[in-house]
């Protein structure tokens, strides 16, 4: 049976709502004195990274060390994989020294799919970010963070994003996190709104399920959260958008447009942030913005995953807790999440 | 001087007759033939038709042997019922010179499984800028008529105005690769909504359409003629369609692969659905059977392009692009054009030999089957159908796109000029 995380789209709205559920019980552990917990002790993760990306990394990192697993850490560069060696060897080599699950962040859209379904190797796989494809722990602690903030920490419990008017902003095309949290967000409920200069989105995106505008202004009265997506400076040399300026005049969100929007509403961004470019300095440090818990709830969520995936039969937490253990509300073992293509 | 007595065939898929080969000829076709001092060849109801040419093979020699060698690409065309190869230009060295088209021509004589026609590069080293010595090619023993920079595009108009009205001299012919570079940087997969959804870079249709009307106008500016290859669109389809009947003079080919495979495969990331062009869409699909049957499209071309284990085994955006096809082209011509009632079987021998032998100018190919005419020949089993099992391939490599999948006919006889090359779907 499969026990992989590749793409958004393969969760069930049970699946992504137990384990948002999970991700809150793992939340508690972080306000404890000793932020540990031994479920994963005696298994070992590899954090596969072929692409640098130090912020998904010590995230999925400190997921898994506050799990208690076996850490080991292999980046590409410098690696046999800067001499040629292959994606399946690399894989193989590391499975025979004894990994139980491995958290891929490939340049190749696709790579964690092949990972987990060439029979290469029978360790668990986890996408951490392929290509302009998926990035699954993204979008989950995305939808966390919207279900805290627009349901409630506790009164989200069991609770989906139902009729909640979500709008992502910037560069589509390019993206992975855009891709992953349509999947995840329609999956929870909610309405999802592209906003980015045509350039920017793929050919074939009206067959997504969500709305597509190029106009921000007339978009953000009607948002419960509005998601910007980082644009890479350089894009304006292929001819994306003309120049810095223009974009961030037409698509960037400052303290004038915040204000157009929903007094609820929060501003998103998955980081890194390039101020003054799709953010203002203003917007992103101000008490609307979830940056930076995000990358909190990013923890929580990763170690949710990691449980879920790899954590067997145990509750995650072992005292009683406000909410139910998740040993009784487990309704769907992880290891039926579905990874099979659609 | 042997003798076979092939009894009992459907030639061309009419009514059975007999047809005895004499030497290197056919001696006569008729009803109730004297098998006398004849070796007989049983037919029972097989389809024989003349032998099969494909204008797009790369035979990987010299330079990628670990792929394919001029002997396992031949082997493989005779097993796939081919008497006669074209073989694509982009080997290492390149065959943009005399020399290099001369030696893949001799291999292909000495080995004689079916005879090895090279292509020439259009450029020097397939790189769109300086012409190669296309006259030197043609007169060299290769007899080169054929010029093309598969792979790549030629993308320069000047360059490509002035290749077709350069073998116009020697009545050559241009076979473009038809891919606008500039649309396709990155391209891995045809743009779409399924690249859209895996985030694979797309490969636009209008890369490979506007290149195809630019190269039929120039070809009607300076009279010459252009040959596409690989066309996979329903718009390649159109434009052609306006060219022909425009007066324009040119030729184009589909592949075996783009008349059945669709981009929905690619959602597996399976790297054997990776070729250029890329696998479209249904639309796509039934407008090329279409363009085939009504001769829009002339002939069918396997681009028969073998990449060894390591270069499929991997991550898409890693893996070379191309499939093998000798060996199955004929069965999926059969499934898509006859069992769907498209194509009669002479249309088959018309779109697969008739056709390439006349474009590429293959002397002694395509003919009909008729009395004094060079034993060129294909039987063909069309009750059988099996499972494809790579294993059981004669090529080199195993990228192949179907295997497992159930497809009908079988060759079970190839002989080239009265020899046989293929008895009973074994080599000779």
């Amino acid at each position: 049976m499969q026990r992989h995380l590749i793409s958004a789209a393969d969760l069930t709205r049970d699946d992504a709502v137990l384990i948002l559920d999970t991700a809150e019980e793992m939340a508690r552990v972080a306000d404890r004195p000793i932020k540990k917990l031994p479920t994963l002790r005696g298994r070992t993760v590899v954090n596969l990274f072929f692409e640098d990306s130090t912020r998904t990394r010590i995230s999925f990192e400190a997921a898994e060390k506050r799990l208690s697993a076996d850490v080991i850490n292999f980046s590409a560069k410098g690696s046999s994989v800067s001499k040629g060696e292959s994606l399946k060897d690399t894989a193989q080599t590391l499975e025979a020294m004894g990994v139980d699950a491995v958290v891929i962040r490939h340049g190749a859209s696709g790579a964690p799919y092949r990972l987990a379904n060439s029979g290469w190797i029978d360790a668990a796989v986890i996408n951490a970010g392929d290509g302009t494809h998926q990035h699954p722990t993204q979008a989950l602690l995305d939808a966390f963070t919207m279900r805290r903030r627009l349901v409630g920490r506790d009164a989200g419990i069991g609770q989906d994003l139902a009729g909640k008017r979500i709008t992502i902003v910037g560069d589509i095309l390019h993206g992975r996190v855009a891709r992953s949290n349509v999947d995840l967000l329609h999956t929870l409920g909610a309405e999802v709104t592209l906003v980015a200069p045509p350039t920017l989105l793929p050919i074939g995106v009206e067959t997504w399920p969500c709305e597509v505008s190029y106009d921000l202004d007339s978009t953000l009265p009607k948002s419960d959260a509005v998601m910007m997506l980082r644009v890479q400076r350089e894009r304006m040399n292929a001819a994306f958008f003309p120049t810095e300026r223009e974009y961030s005049r037409r698509y960037g969100l400052d303290g004038d447009r915040m204000a157009k929007m929903p007094e609820h509403a929060i501003v998103m961004h998955p980081g890194p942030m390039v101020r003054g470019m799709e953010i203002t300095a203003e917007v992103a440090d101000s008490e609307r913005c979830t940056a930076i818990e995000q990358v909190a709830n990013g923890v929580s969520t990763r170690m949710a995953v990691l449980y879920l995936l790899l954590g067997g039969n145990e509750p995650a937490v072992a005292h009683p807790s406000p909410t139910t253990t998740l040993a009784t509300r487990r309704s769907a073992p992880a290891s039926e999440f579905r990874t099979e293509e659609k | 001087m042997s003798k076979i007595l092939i009894r009992g065939a459907k030639v061309l898929g009419g009514e059975p007759q007999d047809v005895l080969i004499n030497g290197s000829a056919i001696e006569a076709v008729g009803q109730g033939l004297s098998d006398e001092g004849a070796e007989v060849v049983e037919a029972g109801g097989k389809v024989l038709l003349s032998g099969l040419v494909d204008l797009h093979t790369h035979l990987r020699e010299p330079g990628r042997e670990d792929s394919e060698t001029v002997l396992t690409g031949t082997r493989a065309a005779a097993s796939g019922g081919y008497t006669a190869v074209f073989a694509m230009a982009n080997t290492f060295p390149v065959a943009d010179t005399a020399g290099v088209v001369e030696q893949v021509y001799r291999l292909g004589q000495e080995h004689g499984y079916c005879d090895v026609q090279p292509i020439g590069a259009v450029t020097v080293g397939l790189e769109g800028k300086k012409l190669a010595e296309l006259g030197a090619m043609h007169e060299s023993a290769a007899g080169v008529t054929v010029f093309s920079d598969d792979g790549k595009c030629v993308d320069d108009a000047v360059i490509m105005r002035r290749a077709l009205e350069y073998v116009k001299a020697f009545g050559g012919v241009v076979a473009q690769h038809a891919q606008e570079p500039r649309l396709t940087e990155g391209a891995q997969m045809n743009e779409g909504v399924v690249s859209a959804e895996l985030g694979l870079g797309g490969w636009p249709a209008v890369a490979e359409e506007s290149i195809i009307a630019r190269d039929v106008l120039l070809a009607e500016h300076v009279g010459s003629r252009v040959h596409i290859c690989h066309l996979s669109t329903a718009g390649s389809v159109e434009i052609v369609r306006w060219a022909k009947s425009r007066g324009i003079d040119v030729t184009a080919e589909v592949t075996p692969h783009h008349l059945l495979l669709t981009d929905e495969l690619v959602r597996s990331y399976n790297p054997v659905y990776k070729v250029n062009p890329p696998l479209r869409t249904e639309r796509d699909v039934l407008a090329l059977r279409e363009a085939l049957a009504d001769g829009t499209i002339d002939i069918v071309a396997t681009d028969h392009a073998p990449h060894p284990h390591e270069d499929k085994d991997c991550e898409w955006a890693a893996a070379a692009m191309g499939m093998v096809g000798l060996e199955t082209a004929l069965s999926v011509v059969q499934e898509t054009m006859v069992d769907t009632g498209l194509l009669t079987w002479a249309g088959v021998a018309d779109r697969m030999s008739v056709k390439p032998a006349q474009i590429g100018q293959a002397k002694g190919h395509g003919r009909p089957v008729s009395a004094g005419e060079p034993a060129n020949l294909t039987l063909v089993d069309t009750e059988y159908r099996g499972s494809v099992d790579p294993a059981g391939f004669a090529s080199r490599s195993r990228n192949t796109p179907y295997e497992g999948r159930e497809l009908p006919g079988r060759v079970t006889h190839t002989w080239l000029r009265g020899k046989a090359t293929l008895v009973d779907g074994n080599l000779a």
